[in-house]
């Protein structure tokens, strides 16, 4: 009997204490925490404002763009001596998953860079964590300054669910696009030009085999770097508007259609040919491109986050072109805005924080930013380059004046990421056909868009 | 049944001078004693055992509300065939965590407590090296070892093996015993020092009678050695199996569950899922899943260590 009673009440005291716990669901409290602020609100003058210490959370970590960051704090700090600037930089996946946490928090960092796909910035508009900053961009002009179509890249309904308009809630600072670096040397020797059309395209990787050189350079052992190459090949075969719809995950595109069944296909047959370095999968990015720095390789299909880096490798040996042009007979290219820099709600220096996005995306910024061997923004025709980067700016100039600019495909819903690395791995690794693969995207975006 | 009562019973005879345990000791002092370890306990490991309990019950993103779902993320578990992999693939390493480790271990134990070894503290320290580097630090060195270009493949195609040379962690078949490979370079060590202090124990005289009776190398090994160091066995095999089901930081590094999804593990999924996919629900129910089977492979293997000491 006493056995009995001792174990009900032992019972009961879990169940009483489960009880008190399932009272308050996860994220149940679901308080709008600061209101957006109105232009007239604004102290645009941060100098008035008092001491403030602002952390601001970055992942400037490469050889470029930590540089200028720092750059920056440095001269923002001389600017306005009344705020110091408590810089946490973390790389791209760190920063990914420590993000959701700091941005929930009451203690929350006032500045952070938030990648602008749904699976981060639309869930954070979503649960309302991000600051909307069209008061501030009223105030500072950055209507002004930026084009649209960059601040589309960086806007959400409120809700979160529209993706490409509604209010702003980032400002980028550089530009990225993934093109085609060749490595001017071997082109030269194989006496080829830089391919503009997938034709070229195809007789080159040819040739270099043929000489037997590694035709594309590649490692997609953190499996991002996979979507960035699909996404090369599929620009040489759909139409921006097919591949817009797809990126942000608006409803009436399909994966199954014809133009992406041949982009995958072709993607296995390069596989087959050979075109691509051996054992990708089982070679890291950095890696990859360290290797295409040495000589290891003809083309490169990367961003130009990498132009400082490759610059100091290579010198002038390296070359910079926008995706062959296909079927749509356009050079589109993969890219939009650098991770954009946004500010939490839960932010208490919300003020001090939209000053020092001004500044970093200032003129002057922008000129920092070149200087440190990266792609600015907006402003890049404004700038003296030479080498690689005047390469790239070009490049960057001729898709922002022909609109060639597609979105990366995993912004397309909130875990689409997961998918798309997967299934490139598996199409490419043999693994899976063109036609599962095309399938297994079908599915989750069917199902997100519901069309 | 008296001493039972006395244990149950110190709330309710609370306030009254009757005592009745043993004299001099107010028992209910006893229960202060323990009072800041309890605290501890609840406050770091209970509560957060609950908790996660309870958001395994929730369709969670990790930021705004939720929604109660049962035990639909459980469901999920066992039926999406990723999540289902993840812990098939945690079985593999089992193997090459546990399973081989524990043998070698044994093997090398066994031969190094017979022979009189020149320069055994040398080899105990070399072998047991691993034990003492961080998993980041060991994942990156093996990353090295098998890329294409890597020493290992390098060896291979100098000895004319060129036909076994690949990209080691981008292969379907391969990744995974590769990953399970560097777990067992990892645990050899600790077995190997674990057994070695186990058969340290064994009185000499025992082998000195056996070889009277003309037991050979193979009898004594299974009829002396191998009982005697049953308990470090089961220490051995308690500590190489939870390694092998929590592993994270192998396959974080190495192969981020690639390719595809050929060495996703369940901690991995956990990691993924909640703070890269948004789905907490499904990561904690995948974390409770994880927590049940540790919890009963480790009674499981303490049974049979146990059973075989009486």
């Amino acid at each position: 009997m006493t056995l009995f009673t001792r174990t009900s009440t032992r019972w009961g005291a879990a169940a009483a204490a489960a009880l008190l716990i399932a009272a308050c669901a996860p994220g149940g409290d679901d308080d709008d925490a600061g209101d957006a602020p109105t232009a007239g609100d604004v102290q645009t003058d941060a100098s008035e404002l008092g001491d403030v210490t602002l952390t601001v959370w970055d992942q400037e970590v490469r050889e470029g763009q930590t540089e200028q960051i720092e750059a920056l704090n440095t001269a923002f700090e001389e600017a306005y001596p009344n705020i110091t600037i408590e810089r946490v930089s973390r790389s791209t996946d760190d920063l990914r998953t420590t993000l959701r946490l700091a941005l929930s928090g009451e203690d929350a960092p006032d500045v952070v860079q938030a990648n602008n796909g749904r699976p981060e910035m639309g869930q954070y508009v979503a649960s309302s964590l991000l600051t909307p900053l069209d008061g501030y961009a009223e105030a500072y002009g950055w209507f002004d300054r930026f084009p649209e179509s960059v601040r589309a890249l960086a806007s959400y309904s409120e809700d979160g669910a529209t993706y490409g308009e509604g209010e702003l809630y980032g400002l980028p600072q550089m530009g990225e696009i993934v093109g085609l670096y060749y490595n001017k040397t071997k082109l030269d020797a194989l006496g080829l030009e830089p391919p503009a059309t997938t034709e070229d395209f195809e007789a080159a990787l040819a040739a270099a085999q043929a000489a037997g050189e590694i035709p594309i350079q590649f490692g997609n052992s953190e499996p991002w770097a996979g979507i960035h190459e699909f996404g090369f090949i599929q620009n040489q075969f759909s139409d921006a508007e097919t591949i817009r719809n797809l990126g942000f995950g608006r409803p009436g595109s399909s994966w199954m259609s014809e133009d992406n069944v041949a982009a995958a296909e072709t993607t296995v047959s390069w596989v087959d040919s050979g075109f691509f370095v051996d054992g990708f999968n089982g070679v890291s990015y950095d890696s990859a491109w360290q290797s295409f720095a040495q000589g290891n390789g003809v083309f490169f299909v990367g961003g130009t986050w990498l132009v400082a880096d490759l610059t100091s490798a290579m010198g002038d040996e390296v070359g910079f072109v926008l995706t062959p042009a296909g079927a749509s007979g356009q050079n589109l290219v993969t890219g939009g805005i650098s991770i954009p820099w946004a500010i939490p709600a839960n932010s208490d220096a919300q003020d001090a924080a939209a000053a020092y996005i001004d500044f970093i995306t200032s003129s002057e910024a922008m000129t920092a930013v070149t200087e440190a061997g990266n792609l600015p923004v907006i402003e890049a025709d404004q700038q003296t380059t030479e080498g690689l980067q005047a390469e790239v700016f070009d490049a960057w100039a001729q898709a922002g004046e022909d609109d060639l600019l597609v979105p990366y495909l995993d912004y397309a819903t909130e875990t689409f990421y997961d998918t798309i690395t997967a299934a490139v791995q598996n199409l490419m690794g043999g693994q899976s056909t063109p036609q599962q693969f095309l399938e297994t995207l079908e599915a989750e975006y069917t199902a997100a868009t519901g069309s | 049944m008296t001493s039972a009562q006395q244990v149950a019973t110190p709330v309710a005879t609370a306030g009254t001078p009757r005592r009745r345990g043993r004299p001099g000791e107010p028992r209910r002092v006893a229960y202060l004693y323990i009072l800041p370890a309890v605290l501890v306990f609840a406050l770091f490991i209970l509560y957060p055992l609950i908790r996660t309990a309870q958001f395994s019950l929730y369709e969670w993103n990790g930021l705004g509300a939720s929604t109660w779902v049962g035990l639909s993320n459980y469901q999920a578990v066992f039926t999406e065939p990723q999540l289902r992999g993840a812990f098939v693939h945690a079985l593999v390493l089992i193997v090459f965590y546990a399973v081989i480790p524990v043998t070698l271990g044994l093997l090398l134990a066994a031969t190094m407590s017979r022979a009189v070894l020149r320069g055994l503290g040398f080899f105990r320290v070399v072998l047991f090296l691993p034990q003492v580097i961080p998993m980041v630090v060991v994942a990156i060195a093996w990353r090295q070892i098998y890329e294409p270009q890597g020493p290992l493949n390098d060896v291979l195609r100098f000895v004319g093996l060129d036909s076994l040379a690949r990209p080691w962690l981008g292969d379907y078949t391969w990744a995974l015993p590769s990953v399970g490979i560097v777990g067992t370079w990892v645990g050899t060590g600790l077995c190997l020092v674990l057994f070695l202090a186990g058969m340290a124990r064994i009185p000499r005289e025992l082998y000195e009678a056996a070889r009277l009776d003309g037991a050979g190398p193979l009898r004594e090994f299974f009829s002396i050695t191998l009982p005697s160091v049953r308990g470090e066995l089961a220490v051995a095999l308690t500590l190489t199996v939870i390694a092998a089901l929590k592993t994270f930081d192998l396959v974080y590094v190495m192969t981020s569950g690639g390719p595809g999804t050929e060495t996703t593990v369940p901690s991995y999924q956990v990691y993924n899922n909640a703070f890269l996919l948004g789905r907490v629900g499904t990561a904690t129910a995948l974390a409770i899943v994880l927590t049940a089977v540790v919890f009963a492979m480790t009674v499981v293997i303490n049974r049979v260590g146990e059973r075989g000491q009486r």
